[in-house]
């Protein structure tokens, strides 16, 4: 069960489950392990490469068949998809984007697949990896901060550019220093600024943050039961048992876990950047 | 678990695909679903329209159908009619047919009695003579007694 031949404690097995297979360059090489700022998580970025390229390629292939004939199963399901998304898009953002919507689509569908895989057993594709001579491989994509933080921080830059291209640099400062406090005294109004800025810039970064470890957290929660259900196959019959059972819950409840977390970062990301292109 | 250059990656990763999803996969599937619902609406009024149109050839069809059964019946009262007329005419001719008959055969009834009636007269003479001779036993000159004959075959 455990997956490498030199840890086959518990906590072993846990810790082995938790580590990404890392590439770094020769110099940031710390006692055999990446330190440093430039590694990378090869398979995080592999995994979730790969679900991107499944979404677009299952949608493009949609896409480019799609006419105003009498649809095929699976193109009514795609456009079912796209147009529950358009409608969220819609009842949302009252602006007029031809990003929005697009962007929406892919946030939902690409971390909807990505937080598929925690469905997986735990054990089945890290074992085939050490069967291939892989010795690490983490296959949930958001149980590694840096996917999340990549998906939170690239929102919160179309939330600057959205509020710059709207209201101007002038709009985003305004936004930043003349609330929540304001007064119609300008020296009153000067001592407002320092608060105000503190303020809003903790709101502004608060909104990647909490979309990058709300998903995070979940997942990582998730990922983490779901390895410790594994560990109790290994405690004899009885616990084996209850571990099937459990796993089995778990995974049924985790379905509507992963469905609702993908939503809930695509209706962020589309509310911060209403909020962003709209006047207070 | 700490922050590393996967989070560029990442970022690149997820540019890249929003960028095709807004190229290459929402448009098409957009537009294909806009004309879709187009379509399904031109259909429905066009349903609509077809009923609409199909009341209203019923009520006309009614509305023939009411104006041929008026024009059948106006047709056979007509024939009745002419029936009537035709029937009427004919008995007119029969009778008048028959009075020609009834009068022809009466005229030649009234010819055939005077002819009957003259045969007998000149029988009459001649039985009258018989008879006077066989009354006197002897002849009688006819023709010195022919005024005699001539009178009694006139009073018959």
């Amino acid at each position: 069960m455990a997956a490498s031949g030199e840890t086959l404690t518990s906590a072993g097995y846990i810790k082995h489950h938790l580590t990404n297979l890392q590439y770094c360059s020769a110099e940031n090489m710390v006692d055999g392990h990446c330190s440093g700022f430039w590694t990378f998580n090869v398979d995080s970025l592999f995994w979730s490469a790969v679900l991107g390229v499944v979404f677009l390629f299952l949608f493009r292939s949609v896409a480019k068949k799609a006419d105003t004939g009498v649809p095929g199963k699976f193109q009514c399901f795609v456009e079912m998809i796209v147009e529950f998304v358009d409608q969220s898009v819609k009842d949302t953002f009252h602006g007029r984007s031809r990003l929005i919507a697009p962007l929406a689509l892919t946030i939902f569908v690409w971390v909807f697949l990505m937080n598929l895989m925690d469905l997986i057993p735990v054990d089945w594709i890290p074992e085939v990896a050490m069967m291939a001579g892989i010795p690490y491989m983490k296959v949930v994509p958001p149980t590694d901060l840096n996917i999340t933080f990549a998906l939170g921080f690239s929102v919160f830059f179309l939330i600057l550019f959205y509020t710059v291209k709207v209201k101007g640099v002038t709009g985003l400062v305004k936004e930043l220093t003349l609330h929540p406090f304001s007064s119609p005294n300008k020296f009153v109004q000067a001592l407002f600024i320092p608060v105000n800025l503190l303020l809003e810039s903790v709101t502004l970064i608060a909104k990647p943050v909490s979309l990058a470890l709300r998903l995070f957290g979940n997942m990582y929660a998730g990922e983490l039961i779901f390895i410790l259900i594994a560990l109790m196959y290994g405690a004899g019959v009885l616990l084996g048992g209850l571990a099937g059972v459990l796993q089995l819950g778990w995974a049924i409840f985790h379905i509507l876990v992963i469905t609702l977390q993908a939503f809930i970062f695509m209706m962020l990301t589309i509310v911060y950047l209403s909020m962003a292109s709209e006047d207070h | 678990m700490s922050i590393n250059a996967t989070l560029i990656g990442q970022t690149i990763a997820f540019l890249i695909f929003v960028w095709f999803c807004m190229k290459f996969v929402w448009p098409p599937l957009m537009a294909a679903i806009e004309e879709r619902q187009k379509k399904i609406a031109d259909g429905l009024a066009d349903a609509e329209k077809a009923e609409k149109r199909l009341e209203l050839a019923d009520v006309k069809a009614k509305d023939q159908l009411k104006q041929a059964k008026s024009e059948a019946s106006e047709i056979v009262e007509q024939a009745n009619k002419r029936k009537n007329q035709i029937v009427d005419e004919a008995k007119v001719e029969a009778q008048a047919e028959r009075e020609k008959i009834i009068a022809q055969a009466q005229a030649e009834i009234e010819s055939e009695r005077n002819r009957a009636r003259e045969e007998l007269r000149t029988q009459v003479s001649a039985l009258a003579i018989a008879g006077a001779e066989k009354i006197l036993e002897r002849s009688i000159d006819p023709a010195a007694h022919s005024d005699i004959l001539d009178k009694l075959a006139s009073e018959l």
